[in-house]
């Protein structure tokens, strides 16, 4: 029978001796290590679209499908480009056929179901392309509503999805209001831009970025004041979409306006 | 071929990777929630509130309730893209996610359901397993049936006085308890809809409400139905016996039953439909008059493509109908069963409009996609998102209430309490 005196010692003695190992977490933390491995350098990835630079030529989308294995022919896509119409009469004509993989092949704005809208050159009062991708959001939705966590934030705030782990309920690709996550066709798990998340941390740039001849796709390091992208975001007139949904969105728009969905 | 790409017609400017991801199954599983809530929450009205007309319906509403259990799970089985780490929801909930509640309120609701019938039963499964006891030439089935009955008593043998009134007290409150869990798994299953920010047609905080009203009306309706439709197969049965031997009395003690039973429970019926009807039109006119700005496209959903869906299929021959039907003065048991019949559609077109209607348009809200619900199975996954899937869905119910009637008798049965 033990008495008061030896519960109190052993008690002491086996607190004492849980302490020690528990402290190693605390001395070998593996978020503070990384973070001296890195020179105690931050990184949170933003992306800056420059819509006056996008010609539509679509090679970003076609880059992004080849380097991420998104099947060619599949109708879905990672990162797409919008065409948008607005004529005199004040209305708004937007299409994205095959995501433009193949780049905006006709002037005819295709309206689905195979029919399309001819829309003579005298009725058009401007018109330019959109291109778009995962905004990345700083409170994502998808993150949030994933059932089993299988959709998460990286530190450096790129959302991944881990295709082991997706149940394929589709529960973000409801949540999502940009609609840029879609069931792979091959996985069949939720699939969304990563920003190429393989290249970006081996310090390469995301695919549709090299593809795009006209510079109109960047990334940088938003935590890095001298980056070239942060430095526009911070000096320009930036816009970033649907702002109303509060989902705080990391991917930057120069010449946004109003008609863009 | 891309999920949801069989089923799915775009229409001017949908965003590439859009489709109706969330079909036919998804339409199913608050239906089939509802129904469970639904069917628990009247027999509650009876263990509960003492409704002494109920007791009838009471007993048979519960161990439907229970049948009816497994089958709330089935669509989202159908409808996961990998079925097979469904688990997961139960092992690793993220509790950020409203699917995650699932697992917690789904077994709380079914332990509640399944331990309120084992107090319920505990009675007759005791006489059962005694009157099979003292049987004395034994066929394998009774020493089965005797085994079945003993391992279901639990050790629980007494059934005096005493202990069977402690039985009543714990019905009581299991049944109190298991109306705000009812309620909580059917709100729930509303939240998730109702949570989903970048859906403009689901996001309103009456939605989880919405589905509780709607969910105790489908339950009330299918229960009823099914009452009517069992006693008419006793009745008949009782027919082709008393063709034999004269025994009129207890067909008329039969008729007079079920018409009373029908009679108060349609009231209750029309009680919840009021509430259930009086919360969508108030989601409906607020939208209407805030007009704020995804109202241009929702307008043209609700009143143009849809309108057949919501206004002629839902509301006048789901709502009005039955409602006027059932308000009328002597009530007949062929009214009622029509009556329910059409209830039960109004609440599954109310989920069909909910799920389908508010994947018809694009979150860019300038283009339109129209749901070709895929009939003829020519694939797995045409059959587990097509009619076929979702008609194994719903009868699924009826077949468990047959298997578990076999071991739960629920008429001609008296009660523990």
């Amino acid at each position: 029978m033990m008495n008061r005196r030896d519960f109190c010692k052993k008690s002491v003695l086996l607190f004492g001796t849980l302490a020690v190992p528990l402290a190693a977490f605390e001395l070998f933390d593996p978020t503070s290590l990384l973070a001296e491995k890195n020179d105690g350098k931050e990184v949170r990835w933003g992306f800056l679209v420059d819509t006056e630079k996008c010609v539509g030529c679509g090679f970003c989308v076609k880059a992004c499908k080849i380097e991420n294995e998104v099947p060619y022919n599949a109708d879905v896509s990672r990162t797409w480009v919008e065409r948008y119409v607005v004529t005199k009469d004040g209305k708004t004509h937007i299409d994205s056929p095959k995501a433009a993989r193949d780049g905006f092949t006709t002037e005819k704005i295709a309206l689905g179901e195979g029919k399309f809208l001819d829309i003579k050159p005298d009725d058009i009062a401007k018109g330019f392309f959109v291109p778009k991708l995962c905004n990345q959001c700083d409170n994502p939705p998808c993150v949030q509503v994933c059932p089993v966590g299988a959709t998460y934030q990286t530190k450096d705030g790129v959302v991944l999805v881990d295709r082991t782990w997706c149940i394929g309920c589709g529960y973000c690709i409801m949540g999502c209001p940009y609609g840029v996550r879609f069931f792979h066709p091959v996985y069949h798990v939720a699939e969304k831009c990563t920003f190429c998340y393989h290249r970006i941390t081996k310090g390469m740039k995301t695919a549709c970025v090299n593809a795009c001849p006209f510079g109109a796709r960047q990334i940088g390091n938003l935590k890095d004041p001298d980056d070239p992208v942060t430095r526009t975001i911070m000096t320009e007139r930036v816009n970033i979409l649907k702002e109303e949904y509060g989902t705080k969105p990391q991917v930057f728009y120069l010449g946004l306006t109003k008609e863009v969905r | 071929m891309v999920h949801g790409e069989a089923w799915t017609i775009k229409e001017l400017f949908v965003y590439p990777n859009e489709y109706i991801y969330w079909s036919i199954q998804i339409v199913m599983y608050p239906f089939m929630t509802g129904l469970v809530a639904g069917a628990f929450v009247l027999s509650s009205l009876y263990h509960v509130f003492g409704v002494k007309q109920l007791k009838d319906i009471a007993r048979f509403s519960l161990v439907f309730s229970f049948a009816l259990l497994p089958t709330a799970m089935m669509p989202l089985l159908f409808h996961l893209q990998q079925p097979q780490r469904g688990i997961e929801v139960l092992m690793t909930p993220h509790f950020t996610s409203a699917i995650a509640a699932f697992g917690i309120v789904f077994s709380t609701y079914a332990f509640i359901v399944g331990s309120e019938i084992w107090f319920v039963y505990r009675k007759f499964f005791v006489e059962t397993a005694l009157a099979l006891q003292a049987k004395t030439d034994k066929s394998p089935v009774d020493r089965f049936r005797q085994l079945l009955y003993s391992v279901l008593t639990l050790g629980a043998w007494d059934i005096g006085e005493e202990a069977m009134h402690k039985d009543e007290k714990a019905v009581k409150i299991l049944a109190s308890i298991g109306i705000p869990v009812a309620c909580f798994l059917h709100g729930y299953a509303g939240f998730i809809f109702g949570s989903v920010k970048a859906n403009a047609l689901w996001m309103t905080p009456l939605m989880p409400v919405i589905f509780i009203c709607s969910a105790v009306v489908s339950g009330i309706a299918l229960c009823m139905l099914t009452y009517i439709v069992t006693m008419e197969i006793r009745k008949y049965l009782l027919s082709l016996k008393s063709r034999k031997y004269i025994f009129r009395e207890s067909m008329d003690e039969l008729k007079s039953a079920e018409v009373h039973v029908v009679t108060m429970t349609a009231k209750y019926l029309i009680m919840f439909m009021i509430l259930a009807i009086t919360l969508e039109l108030l989601d409906l006119i607020f939208r209407g008059y805030t007009a704020v700005k995804s109202w241009d496209i929702l307008r043209s959903i609700i009143f143009k493509r849809d309108f057949f869906d919501i206004f002629i299929l839902q509301y006048s021959i789901g709502n009005a109908l039955p409602f006027i039907m059932l308000l009328f003065p002597r009530m007949t048991i062929r009214r009622a069963a029509a009556a329910s019949v059409l209830v039960l559609l109004g609440v599954f077109m109310m989920r069909w409009n909910v799920v389908i209607g508010g994947q018809a348009f694009s979150s860019s809200l300038a283009g339109y996609m129209h749901y070709v619900m895929p009939v003829w199975p020519d694939s797995v996954e045409s059959y587990k998102e097509g009619l076929f899937g979702a008609l194994t869905v719903g009868v699924t119910p009826f077949v468990l209430f047959w298997i578990i009637n076999k071991v739960l008798p629920v008429f001609g049965v008296k009660d523990s309490h």
